[in-house]
């Protein structure tokens, strides 16, 4: 023991608290008795996320020291007990309590306190300042007889306490001494669009404010009188105007001093006394005080290296890069968010309406990121501020990456782009070369790198950096999806059309025969007999493609919870005569099914029994109806808006048009669902801009839209083609169906296989337009080829012996299945619930 | 009464299934002819039976289900879900509590035979899976 040098630590804060924790994953630590002195009632607590505290997170929760760490590494801590001299001569330090510890050497962390203006009654009852557990609790206590709440300072902190305030229930001030919220990270621009926010939120913003007095109030505790005259009643009055470093015990001591305080250090960290350090927000760097953990972190860093002897880890500054949630408004500032640097551009870009404000700061030959600000959506944080840090070229046209239009990913920056020395998360220092070893070592999920490597455990700012960073490493390691069909073909999607059109294979028996092995299954079977029908369009319920169908398609209908089916005849843009309508309706009542209006304009009809359903549609095909193919991976429905023969803005004849295409297109095979819609003029009542294929009609001709989709994701079309006369837009429309039925993935819409597809838009316009693959011809035939064997699946069915064999529910009885019960509702059936079939009477419907 | 005759050879859906009725229970038969050309099974016995309810959907549809193999096992693939069920086990491979149950099924020159006693192995796991 004796011979161990002694290493005291003045102050257990955040950066405190983390030297420690570096020091004792260094062998160095060995040399040392390690003492340290914590002035708080408890060890080292996040302070960043102190407002969680507000939010029902314990002390405990917010603590930064795991159980038994002082004890585990033998350091003694004197909690609650502060240090308040040092003797450089002697070298000892002494506490309030009479401690004296003798030290070799010496790390003052003592953090910083919050700058409170001297206003003539700053310090009357209720006047508080918002940085440790005790200041939180003495809020809560006061924001229980209090009605009203003030904070002082409009900046990063104040903005975070006077959401405290909002969320302890009182009406909540901000007062600013600055033109506008936030000055240091944000310009003017940025901050209006915040203050709107926050104003939007009910806080009551008031800037270019200096408080001149605080005295007694008449409703309230505390009245602030500014030096314009104006006043502002409030209970509580809280401080958030700066902080100051807490360096009296070092300029008491004679070490070299700020002139605004901070205690000097050298990239070292050393103060002028060589056995003396500083870290973290007391310390003065350049002339810099760094209000945020990053830094303070990094200054510790170098200070476990110092001491190990490590010369090359130096502090050489750190980014102020911040991002944050403020009151539920995203917030972030990049670098040299206010183009100070020399010869630097702006691009800005400010939507009033969805009230979000983005600027980037550009080097002068427009090629570098020096800074960037985002107010209200700041998605593209990460991908900036690599740009930033890394100093990594910026695209051709930089407003990419702050306009909205595409989609984030699209002008993202990959994270393949990132060198593996990019700093991913600047609080623990972690680069990517680190999160990719770990994850060569056996991570695989987001908890297992934050175990790892301490990434993303900060202020969590890098998180989606990080998830980011670890699906595409995965992906490079083979964890990548599989891109084979499944366990019997080892091809992909795209293979097998090539397979089956070079070879002209007619069976599922043939292909497995040849390319697969096994019996296939549900995911090979119904893919291809989706491609055998694209290519040679037989029936599919021929006696080779039968077994292979999706239920629904095997039996022509889309099998309900209960195993019913429901019947979706065509209606042809959604155009229908008042007898058609009528004969769907008789139908419907014969068989009692249950009858509703789809999203897609036409009728479905529920409840039909599998046995029932030749009958059904013997009588719809009588009536002149046919299949609508609802079951299938096919056309569904061309939606249309009435158009020009009646619309007074109609500019040319949608309905025309929409039934048109969805009897060109009906019982085409593909990939997944197909939806089309036309409009007639550009107010888009079909909303064609939904759909895989939708078309609008302008003055100059048809303007054609591809690739738009509903549903889960939804997407706008992209605009293909403009002022089209019919027979070009069907030219078009062949070619790029038969495209994408071609090259698609299985169950991949056309959104998302344009999506995914090398070159995007531009590359399909070459394909489809220019013809650049000399395609054209090929695939306008094989779209003919669809067309002329078109035939309605049902009445083929209904008129074959053999195919009306599988409607049978039982093969040897004419029984049926006794577990379909319906009850009412509204006067129509609905399959009975699992508690009405235990404990209701029940209206058996058959 | 042990094996029953349910109906023909050719009533059955190649490489598919069919439901029966049988003492009341409605049994869903697959026939799968293609088993030969594999290894899938160690008779190549080209029928299966089982019963035709499935207890996630919860409606009786399994006959209605793509037959086919994954891992080596023979299943069918709930039409509701998509859950497989082992044709031979009744086990669901994506659940080990869940199980159907499984019955013997054999084809006597042009009849499809089928004894609902439950095949014997499996009455325990199925006792074990549902309780
Ligand atoms: C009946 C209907 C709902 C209604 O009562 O209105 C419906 C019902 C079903 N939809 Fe739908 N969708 C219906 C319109 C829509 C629409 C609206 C539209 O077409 O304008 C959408 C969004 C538009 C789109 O697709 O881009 C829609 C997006 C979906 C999706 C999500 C697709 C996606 O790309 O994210 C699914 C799931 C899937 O296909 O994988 C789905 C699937 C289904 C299935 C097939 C689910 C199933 O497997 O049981 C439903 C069964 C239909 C049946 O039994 O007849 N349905 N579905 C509509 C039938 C329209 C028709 O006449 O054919
Ligand atoms: C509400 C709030 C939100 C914040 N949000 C963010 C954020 O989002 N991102 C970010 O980067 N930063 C944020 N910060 C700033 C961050 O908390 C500080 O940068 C960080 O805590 C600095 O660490 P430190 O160890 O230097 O100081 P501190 O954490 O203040 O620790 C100093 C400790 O030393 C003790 N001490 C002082 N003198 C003595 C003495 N003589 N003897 C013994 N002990 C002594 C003090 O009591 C204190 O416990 C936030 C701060 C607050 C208050
Ligand atoms: S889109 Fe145009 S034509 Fe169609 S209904 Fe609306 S206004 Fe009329
Ligand atoms: S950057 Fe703060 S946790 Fe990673």
């Amino acid at each position: 023991m004796s011979e161990k040098q002694t290493l005291l630590v003045i102050g257990n804060g955040m950066v405190g608290q983390h030297f420690l924790a570096t020091l004792v994953k260094n062998p160095i630590k060995e040399q040392y008795n390690i003492v340290t002195f914590c002035e708080e009632p408890r060890a080292a607590y996040d302070r960043v996320h102190l407002s969680a505290f507000f939010s029902g997170t314990s002390a405990k929760e917010l603590s930064l020291v795991e159980d038994g760490f002082f004890e585990q590494n033998d350091i003694t801590i004197h909690i609650g007990d502060k240090a308040v001299s040092i003797d450089r001569e002697q070298k000892i330090v002494t506490s309030e309590k009479g401690i004296q510890v003798h030290y070799d050497k010496l790390v003052l962390a003592t953090g910083s306190y919050p700058f409170v203006p001297p206003v003539p009654g700053h310090d009357r009852p209720q006047c508080l300042v918002y940085r440790t557990i005790e200041d939180l609790e003495a809020m809560t206590e006061a924001a229980k007889t209090g009605k009203v709440g003030t904070v002082v300072g409009g900046g990063l902190l104040g903005l975070e306490a006077a959401k405290a305030l909002k969320d302890l229930g009182l009406q909540t001030h901000v007062v600013e001494f600055a033109p506008r919220l936030m000055a240091v990270q944000l310009d003017d621009a940025g901050g209006a669009m915040l203050r709107r926010k926050i104003e939007a939120l009910g806080v009551v913003v008031h800037t270019s404010k200096n408080t001149s007095l605080i005295t007694d109030g008449e409703q309230c505790v505390n009245k602030m009188c500014f030096a314009d005259g104006e006043e502002l009643e409030t209970d509580i009055v809280l401080f958030s105007a700066g902080i100051r470093p807490r360096d009296d015990i070092a300029r008491a001591c004679g070490l070299d001093v700020g002139q605004r305080g901070g205690i000097v250090i050298n990239n070292d960290c050393k103060t002028s006394d060589p056995d003396i350090y500083a870290i973290g927000e007391c310390a003065l760097w350049n002339g810099m005080i760094y209000g945020l953990v990053a830094p303070g972190y990094a200054m510790a860093r170098t200070v476990v290296n110092n001491l190990a002897g490590n010369i090359d880890s130096s502090f050489t500054g750190a980014d102020m890069s911040t991002k944050l949630k403020l009151m539920g408004v995203d917030v972030a500032s990049i670098g040299d968010a206010h183009a100070k640097t020399q010869g630097a551009m702006v691009y800005s870009y400010q939507n009033g309406a969805s009230e979000v404000y983005k600027r980037l700061v550009v080097s002068e030959d427009k090629k570098y990121l020096l800074g960037a600000v985002l107010v209200g959506d700041a998605a593209g944080y990460s991908t900036l501020l690599q740009y930033c840090l890394n100093g990594i070229e910026l695209p051709e046209n930089p407003d990419a990456l702050i306009l909205p239009s595409r989609s984030d990913e699209s002008v993202g920056l990959g994270v393949d782009a990132l060198p593996a020395s990019a700093t991913v998360c600047s609080c623990y220092n972690v680069t990517k070369g680190s999160i990719c070893s770990a994850i060569e070592a056996g991570c695989t999920t987001v908890d297992d790198l934050k175990q790892q490597t301490q990434a993303a455990t900060g202020c969590g700012g890098c998180a989606t950096l990080v998830k980011s960073v670890l699906n595409s490493e995965l992906a490079k390691q083979g964890y990548a999806v599989n891109t084979d069909l499944c366990e019997h073909f080892a091809y992909t999607r795209q293979d097998l059309v090539n397979l089956i059109r070079v070879k002209q294979i007619k069976t599922f028996t043939e292909l497995l025969t040849e390319h697969g092995k096994g019996l296939g299954c549900e995911i090979c079977k119904p893919t291809v007999a989706s491609i055998l029908a694209s290519q040679w369009n037989e029936h599919i319920l021929e006696t080779d493609h039968a077994a292979l169908q999706d239920t629904n398609d095997k039996f022509l209908a889309n099998m309900q919870k209960d195993g019913t089916y429901s019947v979706v005849p065509r209606i042809t843009g959604g155009e229908i005569s008042p007898d058609m309508l009528i004969a769907l309706g008789q139908v419907g009542k014969k068989y009692q099914l249950y009858t509703k209006i789809t999203g897609g304009q036409r009728v479905d009809l529920f409840g039909a029994r599998l046995e029932q359903l030749p009958l059904i549609w013997k009588e719809l095909i009588d009536a002149g109806f046919e299949s609508g193919h609802a079951y299938g991976k096919s056309l569904r429905t061309v939606k249309s808006c009435v158009g020009s023969s009646w619309c007074r803005y109609g500019v040319d004849d949608s309905v025309s048009l929409a039934i048109e295409l969805e009897n060109r297109y009906k019982g085409l095979r593909s990939p997944h669902k197909i939806k089309f819609a036309v409009s007639g003029c550009t107010r888009e009542c079909a909303e064609a801009q939904s759909k895989d294929v939708g078309v609008i009609a302008t003055e100059n001709g048809w303007n054609l839209y591809v690739c738009g989709n509903g549903g889960m994701k939804p997407r706008h079309a992209d605009l293909f083609a403009t002022g089209l006369d019919k027979a070009t837009l069907i030219k078009t429309i062949d070619r790029f169906l038969s495209f994408y039925v071609r090259t698609a993935d299985r169950l991949q819409r056309t959104s998302v296989w344009m999506e995914n597809m090398e070159g995007g838009l531009d590359y399909l316009k070459s394909v489809i337009i220019d013809d650049k693959l000399s395609l054209g011809e090929e695939l306008e035939q094989q779209m003919q080829t669809v067309i002329d064997t078109y035939q309605c699946e049902w009445k083929t069915t209904i008129e074959n012996e053999e195919k009306l064999k599988h409607f049978r529910y039982f093969i040897n009885s004419d029984a049926t299945d006794d577990n379909v019960i319906f009850v009412e509702e509204r006067g129509q059936i609905r399959p009975a619930r699992d508690e009405e079939r235990k404990h209701f009477n029940l209206v058996e419907v058959a | 009464m042990q094996w029953q005759n349910v109906c023909s050879v050719a009533d059955l859906a190649e490489n598919s299934g069919v439901c029966a009725l049988v003492n009341g229970l409605q049994v869903a038969i697959f026939y799968i002819p293609d088993i030969r050309s594999t290894n899938l099974s160690l008779f190549s016995n080209p029928v299966y039976a089982i019963n035709n309810y499935d207890p996630i959907g919860k409606a009786n549809v399994l006959s209605r289900g793509i037959v086919g193999d994954i891992n080596g096992q023979l299943i069918v693939s709930s039409p509701l879900y998509k859950q497989h069920f082992n044709l031979e086990t009744g086990r669901c491979l994506e659940n080990e509590t869940v199980a159907v149950p499984v019955y013997a099924c054999r084809i006597d020159e042009d009849r499809v035979q089928v004894d609902t006693r439950l095949v014997a192995p499996l009455r325990q796991l199925i006792k074990q899976g549902t309780e």
